[in-house]
Order: C-alpha cells, then structure tokens, then sequence
C-alpha cells in the first residue's frame, strides 16, 4: 500500500488531512480578504506558541475548558448521543459555581473549591437532565431540545447578572468576583496556566481508560456503534445507558464552565463563553472522539483561538474567523471520512457510521 | 447480433462489486410468452443479474437486448419504458401511501397534475383486467403480504410490462398464496406476456417454468426446456457437485436423546404492539431439553414476537413466562440485531456480557475466547481483530452461532439461521444445531424456508394470526395450518 | 385587555411569524424528502447578510433575490456533503450553522467596521390591502403588512397543492418516505433531494432576508437567534403539513409577539422571561405532542 494511503487510512493522518485542508482554506480566504497572509501568519503563530507567555497564558488557558467540554461532546458522541447542548450545560454549571463561590467565600479553599466543582457539575447534568428526559420519554430530537436550551440558558445567565447575583455597584451586568480562597490556583508562577489544565488533562486519562476498560464504557460504546445489536445480543438497556451517558456529558461541560469562572474569570458575566460549547464540537470530532487525543486537540484549537486574538490584534482579522475555521475542521473530518470509508478504512469518528 | 427470437437476452455480462466478482460472464435468454426460471443457490448472482436487466445496476461489461434490439438503461426508468417490470424479493412499496399512490409513483413531470381518483380509477381498470383485485385507497403497510405483492405486480403492469420479472416470490407467501401467483403466472403468459422467475426452489421451478437457466458463481452453467431436464441434473449444475443436498430428508428424525427435562414454557402469554395489537395471543407452549421445536408462520403471524419472548428480549403483556437464565439467540438480521459491524470480533464476542458484567474488562481473555470460537466453529477470517462487518454473510452467521452456544447455554432460539448463506455454511449450521440439541440444550428454530425446518424439527409449531398449535411434523399437515386450516 | 392591544398583539404576532413560515415552509420541502437541515440557521443569517449587501442596489426586491441566491448557496454546500458525499446530517447541519454565523459576523466586520447598527437601510412599508384591512382586529393584523407577508399567503396553498395533486409532488413524498421504492419506480433520490436543499435555502434566505428588509432595517451578528432551529421545531408540531406548518409558525409568533405585549401592557417581568419563552414553549410542544409519527419515515436516513 503506498505511503499516501496508508495515511488516509490512519486515523491521525485522516485528522492532520482535515486540518490541513481547514488552515488551506482560510489562507485563501484570508488572502482574497486582502490581508497580509504573511502577517496574518506570523500574528497567528506568535499569539498562539511564539513565546511562552503566549504558550502557557494563551493557548493552554483556552485549551483547558476546551479539552473538558470536548470530552463532554466525545463520550456523548460515543453513545450516539448528539449532544450540541454543551454551551448551555457549560452555563449553568458556571453559574451554579460562581453561586456557591459567593455563598463560600469565607470557608477555605480546599473545601470551597471541590464544592465549588461539584456544583458546577450537577448543574450542567441537570440542564441536560432536561433534554434528557424530552428525549427518553417524549422521544423529542436532543438536538433541537439541546439548542433550545442553549438560548435558555443565554437568557438565564442574562437575567442572574443583571439581577440577583448582580455585583452591589451595580454598574456592570455582572457578578462579584470570588474570594482569593476560592479561586483555582496558577500551576506555573508568572502565567495565568492554572490547576484547571492539570485536571483536564487527567480527567481526560481517566475517560481514555474508562471507555476501553471497564464494562460501563464498553457498553457506551456498544450502544452508539450498534443500538440494536447491544440491546439483543448484550441484553443492554439502552435507554438506561443513553440517560446517564447525557447526564454525564452535562456534568463534564458543567465542570467546563466551572473551570472557567474559577481559573481565568472569577465572576460570572454575560460573554463568559465565546462558543466553547461549540467548539467542543469540533474538539471532538477532530480526536475521533477519543479521549486522549482530546488533549490535542483542545490545545490545537486553543492555540487556533489564541493565534485568532493575535490576528485581530496585529493584522486586523477579525477573531470571530474562528468559528468559520471550526466549521471547517468538521466539515474536513467529515468529508475525509467518507472518502476513507469508500477505501474501506477503520471505523470513523461519527457516531452510528461503520467502516462496512 | 441480434436475435429477435428471445423477448429478453443478456449476453456475456461482468459486474463487480469492489474486488467481488458477481457476475463473470452470465448469459440468459428468454423466449417471448414462456415463463423462464432463473435458479442458482444464495450468492449465485441471480438477483444481481436481473436487477441490471431492470436498470437498477449498470454493467461493467456486456449486452442487454430487448425484442433483439441492443439497449443501455440509464436507470429503471428506461427499463419500464421499455416495457420491463420487477418484482422484488423485499418489496418496494412506500409504505405510507396509498394503493393508487403506489402504482402512479414515477408518472414523469414535476408539476403535472396526479389526480387521485383518476389513478384509483386506473388500479381498479387493471383489476379487472388481470384478475389482481384491490382497493385502491388501502394504505400499503395495511395489506397483507400477498395483497403487496399483488401491488408490485400491479405497478408492473400499469406501466404496461411485457416483461415481468419476479424475485423470489413464494419466498413469503403460504403454499396455498403460491398455488395463486403461478396459476396467475400461467395465465399472463399465455397472453403472450414473458416472465423471468428468480427462484431456488427446483421442484416449483421444473412443475411451473417453461425453459430454465442455471448461474453458479456468476456464471450460467445450464439452461434448456424444463420438460427435457431432470432434477438431478439441475441440482448438480447449481451445486457444482453430483452429492444430493446435505440437510436430511423431510421425515423427522429421532431425536438423539429421548426429551426430558422442560427447559421453557410459556402459558397463555399474550404480546401486544405499540398500537395494542395482540401479535401473540394467549401461546402455551413448553420446549424440553434435547429437542428442537421447530416453529413455521408466514410474516406477521406472531412468531417475530414470540421468538423474542423465548429468548428473554421481548417481555409478555400478559402469561407466566419461564426460560432459563442461560439462552442463546440467532436473530435474522445479524448485522442489525446480533453483531456490530464496526467493532472486532472480540468485542463481538465481549458484547455478550455487556449487559450484565461489572467492573473491567479482560481484554486479552475475551482475546482467546474469540480464538477459540473461531477455531472451534470454522470461521474464515484475518483473527479476533477482523472486524465483523469485513467477514462473508456465512463467517459471521457461524461466529454468531459459536458465541451464542459458548458457555453451554440452556436454551437456543434462532430466527432463519440460514438465511442468505451458501449451501455448505447452510449445512454447518444445520449440524451446529443438530450437535448442540444431542448435548441436551432446548432448541427453538423459525425458519421460513418449509423444507429445511421440517427436516431438522422434533416438533411443529404453527404461527397464525397470534396464535400457535401443535401439527404433526409433515409438510401437508404444516401447509393447512400456515393459512389456517387445523 | 383592549381591542387595540389584542391588534396589537396579533399583528406583532403575524410579523414575528413571517420569517419563521418562510424558513419553516423551506425545510418542511427537505425534510419531506428525508432530510434534517440543521444548517437551516446558517441560510438564515446568510441570507440576512445577503440582503443587506444587494439592498446596496436600492431595490428591496434586488434585496429578497439576493437573500434567496445567498441562502440557495450555502445550501448547496450543504447538499454537496449530505446528498452527494452521504456524510452525518446533524453534524453536517450543525458546521453549516457555525460557517454560516462565523463568515457572516467576519464579513460584516470586515466591510463595515466594528460598529454594530452603523449601517441603516430603509425597511418595506406595510402595504394594507384595500377593504380587507379595514376588518376589525383580523384587518390590520393579516392584511396591513409588508407584501412578503402576502406572498406566504399563497406559497402555502401552492405547496399543499403540489404536495398532493402533482406528480413532483408525489415524487418528493417517496423519496421521504422510502427511496428505494422511489429508485425503483424509475425517481432518483438525490436529485430530489438537492432541488428540495436548494428550495429550502432559498426560502431560509428569503427569511433572514425578511428579518434586515422588512423589521430591523440592519444586520447584525446572529441575528438570526436560533429560528433556524425553531423552524425545525415548527416542521415536527405541523405534522409536516404545509398548512399545519403555518399554523405552527404563527403560534410560534405569537409566542414572540409576547414581548410587545408585556411593554404595551406594562407587565413588570424581567425582559429576558418573554424573549426565552419562545424556546421554552418549543419545547413543552415537542414533548406534549406526539407529532413524531407523522414523521417521513425515511428523515434523517442517508439513502443509498
């Protein structure tokens, strides 16, 4: 087999393939937007990995919500759960945190802040508990009950941050800021990178070891790559398996928006995410829903998000380019697996598609 | 060359799929106003090689005639004008439509106008005609099985076919429903009409068709006139041997081990439908351990559901059911319901206790265990990381059979273990089931194919309308109670 | 409650739903040949900015073509990957959103600066029918609007019609329903497939285009607020039926025009309550009807 096909039928190479095809793209749409690609390039790389400021301060920092919520859409996805809910889960989550932050800023942080965590995390299992239980006893689409919520949620963060939880001056829509006590602390001294990242990256360990070797997450995956099978053959309840998988997924962007507010904003305000909730999509479907290849590719597109700052800042590209650079990356995946399933590769990174 | 002498000619015809050669060179020539069987075992390409008749596939080489003029079909539309009709094994009916929905479905034009009491008009006008009567504003998901079937030939002859070409049509219907479609047959051709019969049914073939053609592996190995051909003869060209077909004869064995202990039984147990059908109704029955109950019914007669309720996958609305812990269960839609294509054999064979195991998995023991499936139960494959969409229908059939009876199961039910496997993974399995019930496990086997259940059953079981009695393990006997007449 | 108020009401109600028929009525055609479009939002907000670039010409009804033309584009893309490549049409759907808003927000910047509202153009007047308007309280509120109003009025008998009563229509119905059997009847699924993307586009353009031309008068970033998704919902509670589907979408209007009435009425609420209420009430109807039988039995399906 040569060289080139055996890359396309890797799974990393059918990823590096859509990325490269993305970053292609947006040269070219950059250039016919009659900017410096030369200094849209440069402004690119020095905002995400020129220097180490850049690195740990810029990238890494936007990576961690990333790899987290990105392991919240790749373990939904793996049950066949199309949860495009993770923005609004990710909400609720930071604004349950930023409300037990307030409520424990006396107390000291080692106790504060794992329940600061877990707030955050039933929060967003609860707002997705709402889908959830549309979708199991109503048989609504998670993705329209997702979205729907999604704004929701938008809303609700509006109304707490120019309402109960609005800071005492009321001059901006939005909270105090936590006690020091009740901030994660920074990891590495002088950067902003902070315990957060470290608890990404382990949780997204744990996810890779738990989808390969316990039952529980074999039967996640069984259920996403053949529902009717696992309930015949593996006598699975699968609508058991999907709820708590969806819950579960909620729990992790919950844990997303959590990180934030207690790392990097430390209050709750309206712009608290640009999108990570979406993005996450993309994360996750460029590591093929696996868990440690989450790892890089949440610091891919943070790095992307960082370097898109750097662009606005010294080239004048607009940053909202991203989200049409995320776009395409799913569209890239998408696009190489089909070509790969046509050369009969391994299985792909969708859910309910087979290499067959 | 052409040769107005044949209605239909297909001359030297190679299709593939992938690196799968399904057609290598098939040849078939049908004389106008005769009814042509086309026989050949699973896989033989018959279906294949009519599907491209009808413009469906494209060849990748070779020549299509119709009354001896060379024709290219773009798609079937080009075959229907032409005045060929198909059809198929599975139907292919809208099933949300009505009767005359149905038959007016590819009228060309985008904004033409589809008035539907001119189109019920029509199915009433080709009714009387041809004798195939049915009621035009009936929703097609409401017929019966020979009601659609019916229907397709109905669509076939709106389009005014001269041709028709049927695939495996007695494959669903009851002896009697049979009986109807050939007389039916029998007199459409004596209007001068051609029929294409598909089928791998010899003695139906031989008794009903005028001249028959013969594809093994793609290729045709024998055609003539059926009253110059003896079954012998036929058999053998579409076996590529003179061995008689392996799988017993149609009187029941004796069961190897005198029946003892009953491993299930159910009592007066009830199923219904999401729309609160009753799909089985009050069933008593009771399997004992050494013996294969052998179940037969025509589709929708309830043994979909009661097949499931054996093997704890269905629950009973209503009944006392009692089944062992330990029961395997062969499902007929394999790729669907009893394996998942995209994962390895091993995680196959894993998937078998994701339901109820705890904690971790032992990957490398699930490793050796589906080695040696593979090894005990002839399975022709790369090893335990295959992935089991990548193995022949007749691997995966045999792998699905060796991970259901490892760990001595009970109980064994199997839904058309058979079913699209070539004659010799047929006769496997067949013996795979003949082995399990001599080591004492209770085994329950549907099959829609008579013949073979009849030839492995201890004991019948009739499915009708919900409800199932016993018959005496006889084709006669069997064929009165499908339709029921007990 | 007055009988102004109620006019009132109806008539912001009526407004509100003309995007939301307009986009719905779209995918309605999509999804009865068996296909999601989750991108819906992007042809939405692609269209909005269409029309605001082709509004430049001075012409409103420049404007509508351009809206259209823009949203049949985005659309294709969209068939190009889910019809021709046959790849996930949720995932799909959703990049197609995510372009749409991202290279719509990066444009506006681009040509128009960082201001938000700079830049104005003259939105269509109500056109009040003669006599009909005049009725009390139905008047003003059908028949004192824009003409894209009108228009629906007829594109929804049209459509009913040729659902039932053409062959295209029957056509598009198979596909939907079972596209083998279509196949089979000489129909080819992915034509019908791309033409009803293509008519679902345009539509979903002429919606966004409807938003800038005919209420804000300007475009901003996401201004299309999810009703592309809520023409989704729409679809499921019409039973896939084009005059149920503009029920649904007047009740979803009506839901919107909520917000004028909580202002008019002085009912003390925090301002996000009516703005959410759409998106719940979307909710509480997909979960209280059981509309998902009505569904075309092969939506969603990548037909072979």
């Amino acid at each position: 087999m040569s060289v080139l096909a055996r890359i396309v039928r890797s799974q990393i190479g059918a990823s590096a393939i859509a990325a490269l095809l993305a970053l292609a793209i947006v040269a070219l749409v950059v250039a016919a937007g009659g900017y410096d690609i030369a200094r849209a390039a440069s402004a690119l790389w020095n905002g995400s990995v020129g220097s180490s400021y850049s690195f740990f301060s810029g990238t890494l920092v936007r990576a961690t919500p990333l790899i987290i919520v990105g392991l919240a859409v790749a373990v939904a996805f793996q049950a066949g759960v199309l949860n495009i809910g993770a923005e609004g889960q990710l909400l609720a989550g930071a604004a349950a945190t930023v409300a037990a932050g307030l409520a424990l800023s006396a107390w000291p942080g080692w106790l504060s802040i794992p329940i600061e965590l877990a707030a955050g995390m039933l929060a967003g299992a609860a707002w997705a508990s709402v889908a959830a239980v549309l979708k199991r006893s109503f048989g609504v689409l998670e993705v329209i009950s997702t979205l729907m919520l999604n704004f929701v949620a938008l809303y609700m963060v509006s109304y707490l941050v120019r309402g109960p939880l609005e800071e005492p001056t009321h001059t901006y829509p939005e909270t105090l800021r936590l006690a020091e006590s009740a901030r994660l602390p920074v990891i590495i001294p002088g950067q902003r990178l902070h315990l957060g990242f470290t608890l990404a990256v382990l949780l997204a360990i744990v996810a890779w070891w738990f989808m390969r070797s316990t039952v529980a997450g074999f039967r996640i995956r069984a259920v996403g790559a053949g529902p009717a099978a696992a309930a015949s053959a593996g006598r699975v309840s699968v609508d058991r398996v999907v709820f708590r998988t969806f819950l579960a997924s909620g729990a992790l962007a919950g844990l997303g928006g959590a990180v934030q507010v207690t790392g990097v904003t430390y209050k709750l305000c309206e712009l608290i995410s640009p999108g990570y909730g979406y993005t996450a999509i993309a994360v996750a479907l460029l590591a093929r829903l696996n868990p440690l290849a989450v790892i890089v590719a949440g610091i891919f597109f943070g790095a992307l998000e960082a370097g898109g700052a750097g662009m606005q800042r010294d080239a004048g590209v607009p940053s909202g380019f991203v989200y049409v650079i995320e776009a395409l990356v799913i569209l890239g995946v998408l696009a190489v697996d089909r070509v790969r399933t046509y050369a009969g590769a391994r299985s792909a990174a969708v859910p309910g598609e087979s290499a067959a | 060359m052409t040769d107005p002498a044949f209605a239909l000619a297909l001359h030297d015809i190679i299709k593939r799929f992938g690196s799968t050669v399904a057609l290598d060179g098939a040849r078939l020539d049908v004389r106008p106003g005769t009814l042509h069987a086309l026989l050949g075992e699973n896989g033989a390409g018959k279906t294949t090689l009519m599907r491209l008749a009808f413009g469906m596939l494209r060849a990748d080489a070779g020549a299509i005639e119709v009354d001896g003029a060379q024709r290219r079909w773009g798609s079937s539309a080009d075959a229907i004008a032409a005045g060929i009709g198909m059809v198929h094994q599975h139907f292919l009916l809208v099933p949300a439509m009505t009767v005359a929905e149905n038959v007016s479905l590819g009228d060309r034009g985008i904004f033409r106008g589809f008035d539907p009491r001119n189109a019920a008009d029509r199915v009433r006008q080709i009714g009387t005609e041809t004798g195939l009567v049915l009621d035009p504003e009936a929703r097609a998901r409401d017929l019966t099985v020979g009601a659609q079937q019916r229907l397709e030939i109905v669509k076939a002859l709106a389009r005014d076919a001269k041709i028709l070409i049927l695939d495996e049509p007695t494959a669903v219907l009851s002896p009697a429903e049979s009986q109807e479609l050939y007389a039916w047959l029998r007199t459409f051709v004596a209007r001068g009409r051609t029929v294409v019969l598909i089928t791998h049914k010899v003695r139906e073939a031989l008794a009903t068709a005028d001249d028959l053609t013969v594809l093994r592996h793609g290729r045709t190995v024998l055609t003539g006139m059926s009253n110059q051909l003896d079954e012998s003869a036929v058999i053998a060209a579409m076996l590529g041997t003179s061995v008689a077909v392996a799988g017993g004869d149609a009187a029941s064995p004796l069961p190897a081990a005198a029946p003892s202990t009953s491993v299930m039984s159910l009592e007066q147990v009830s199923v219904m439908d999401r729309r609160g059908v009753a799909r089985v109704r009050n069933v008593s029955l009771e399997v004992r351990a050494g013996e294969i109950v052998g179940i037969a019914g025509v589709e929708g007669a309830g043994q979909h559901e009661l097949l499931r309720v054996l093997a704890g996958r269905l629950s009973a609305d209503s009944g006392k059911v009692r089944t062992p812990s330990r029961i395997g269960f062969v499902p007929e839609d394999r790729l669907r319901d009893a394996l998942i294509p995209a994962m390895t054999l091993t995680e196959n064979l894993a998937l078998k206790d994701a339901g109820l195991a705890r904690g971790t998995l032992d990957w490398e023991a699930y490793n050796a265990r589906a080695l040696l499936t593979i090894r005990e139960h002839d399975v022709r494959t790369s090893g335990s990381d295959a992935l089991a969409g990548a193995l022949s229908g007749g691997n995966q059939q045999k792998f699905v059979l060796g991970r259901e009876l490892e760990g001595s199961p009970d109980a064994l039910v199997v839904e058309n273990p058979t079913r699209g496997l070539d004659i010799r993974a047929a006769a496997h399995v067949l013996s795979e089931l003949k082995s399990a019930r001599a080591s004492g496990v209770a085994i329950v086997m549907y099959s829609s194919d008579l013949d073979e259940v009849l030839s492995i059953a201890d004991r019948m079981i009739v499915c009708f309308g919900g409800n199932a009695t016993e018959t005496a393990v006889d084709a006669d006997a069997v064929g009165r109670a499908l339709v029921g007449l007990t | 409650m007055s009988g102004s108020a109620v006019t009132a009401f109806l008539e912001s109600g009526v407004r509100f739903a003309t995007p939301l028929a307009y986009a719905a009525l779209g995918e309605l055609v999509v999804e009865r040949a068996g296909v999601i479009n989750i991108g819906l939002e992007g042809a939405i907000i692609c269209g909005a900015f269409g029309a605001l670039i082709a509004a430049g010409t001075g012409s409103a009804v420049l404007g509508f073509a351009g809206a259209a033309l823009v949203g049949m584009m985005i659309s294709a893309i969209f068939a190009f990957f889910v019809v021709t490549l046959r790849t996930d049409q949720i995932i799909t759907g959703t990049a197609m959103s995510m372009l749409g808003l991202g290279l719509t927000g990066t444009l506006y910047r681009t040509m128009y600066g960082t201001g938000g509202a700079s830049l104005h153009i003259a939105t269509i007047a109500p056109v009040p029918v003669p006599g009909l308007s005049a009725i009390p309280v139905l008047g003003p509120s059908l028949f004192d609007q824009p003409v894209v109003t009108y228009a629906l009025y007829a594109i929804a008998p049209a459509l009913a019609w040729w659902f039932y009563r053409t062959t295209g229509g029957l056509a598009l119905r198979a596909v939907g329903e079972h596209p083998e059997a279509a196949r089979a009847a000489g129909i080819s699924p992915s034509r019908v497939q791309w033409a009803a993307l293509l008519f679902g586009g345009a539509m979903g353009g002429i919606s966004g285009g409807t938003l800038v031309l005919a209420q804000v008068g300007t475009f901003a970033e996401g201004m299309s607020a999810g009703r592309g998704f809520i023409a989704i919902a729409i679809v499921v509670l019409g039973r896939w039926t084009p005059f149920g589907v503009a029920g649904a979408a007047f009740v979803f209007g009506a839901a919107s025009a909520l917000q004028t009435l909580a202002q008019t009425m002085g009912w003390a609420m925090p301002y996000q309550l009516p703005l959410a209420f759409p998106y719940v009430l979307t909710l509480v109807l997909l979960a209280s009807t059981r509309a998902r039988t009505a569904a075309p039995a092969a939506l969603g399906q990548r037909a072979g």
